[in-house]
């Protein structure tokens, strides 16, 4: 086979590190990195909430609990589930939460965790997938433009309950 | 919400430009593409110039490149340089002070909100990632 010299641009490093990205299912190990991101990224540590994720979604069944590890180094997350119904909604996939460590943005691992979500979805017959995000949150807004997803036929309403 | 035309030829230019990095593109071959008037267009691609998003060299085989970050470039980074997006003119209208047309206008800026975090949410490299995504849902020509 040749051997194939990668010049050192931002792109042969988005290369080694798509080529090394492992996604696998979450394990409750794996818990305590999680909670750390993603009180790195919201700058709140919620160790219940992530408690209460694992133990429902962390087997696999009814949702999707992955994270991202390059070279056995924890690097990111996703979670999602399959929701049925909601106001005529047919079943689809649900991301609600995802998460990459500033050391690994822009090296494809969000993408890799979207692709991966989205095979485990489409392997139960799901065929569209949703999310939801403050309008303020440009950093995931952009990354899920750039996997191709765009405004849908829902909108999210709220009040407050004591009105 | 619809953008000003000097806006809608900028993101034409720059998408087009940003489609094919390695040519330079004259203001004609653009406006004719687009069918656009050329002569507004080259007012706006010096807008561009000046905001350091294009490049433009003299003579035969020159024209306009995109010389921006595709990454970083949003689709309101480019409508801000030619309208106040995230603050419209405000025009006092009748009636804007009483309660139905206070509750109008947060209405209105309901929709304003939404309207500035998709276009700040699309960079240049995303919208030419995914545009086929949204003439897929085209409806088919009969001709």
């Amino acid at each position: 086979m040749k051997n194939i010299k990668l010049p050192n641009t931002a792109e042969s490093k988005l290369f080694k590190a798509e080529e090394s990205t492992l996604i696998r299912d979450a394990v409750h190990d794996d818990l305590t990195e999680i909670i750390k991101l993603d009180a790195q990224n919201t700058g709140i540590e919620k160790d219940d909430y992530w408690q209460a994720a694992f133990d429902r979604f962390g087997n696999g069944e009814p949702g999707f609990f992955l994270v991202a590890e390059t070279e056995y180094h924890f690097c990111g997350y996703i979670l999602g589930e399959v929701r049925a119904w909601e106001f005529g909604s047919p079943p689809c996939g649900w991301i609600f939460a995802l998460g990459v460590g500033n050391e690994a943005r822009e090296m494809g691992v969000g993408s890799k965790l979207f692709d991966c979500i989205c095979l485990h979805f489409k392997n139960v017959g799901i065929e569209k997938v949703r999310t939801m995000l403050a309008l303020s949150d440009h950093l995931n807004m952009s990354f899920f433009r750039s996997q191709g997803m765009r405004g849908g036929p829902f909108i999210q309403l709220e009040k407050n309950v004591s009105d | 919400m619809k953008l000003n035309k000097a806006t809608r030829f900028a993101l034409f230019s720059i998408l087009e430009l940003a489609s094919k990095p390695e040519k330079h593109l004259s203001a004609t071959e653009i406006a004719k593409k687009y069918d656009i008037s050329s002569h507004h267009l080259v007012k706006v691609l010096h807008s561009l110039v000046r905001a350091r998003l294009v490049g433009s060299v003299r003579g035969a085989g020159g024209g306009y490149r995109f010389i921006g970050n595709t990454k970083r470039i949003t689709l309101l980074d480019i409508a801000e340089i030619f309208e106040d997006i995230r603050q419209p003119p405000v025009e006092h209208e009748a009636a804007d002070d009483t309660n139905i047309g206070q509750a109008l206008s947060q209405i209105m800026h309901e929709i304003d909100e939404i309207t500035i975090a998709t276009l700040n949410s699309i960079s240049i490299e995303t919208f030419l990632k995914t545009m086929h995504y949204y003439q897929e849902d085209l409806p088919q020509s009969t001709s």
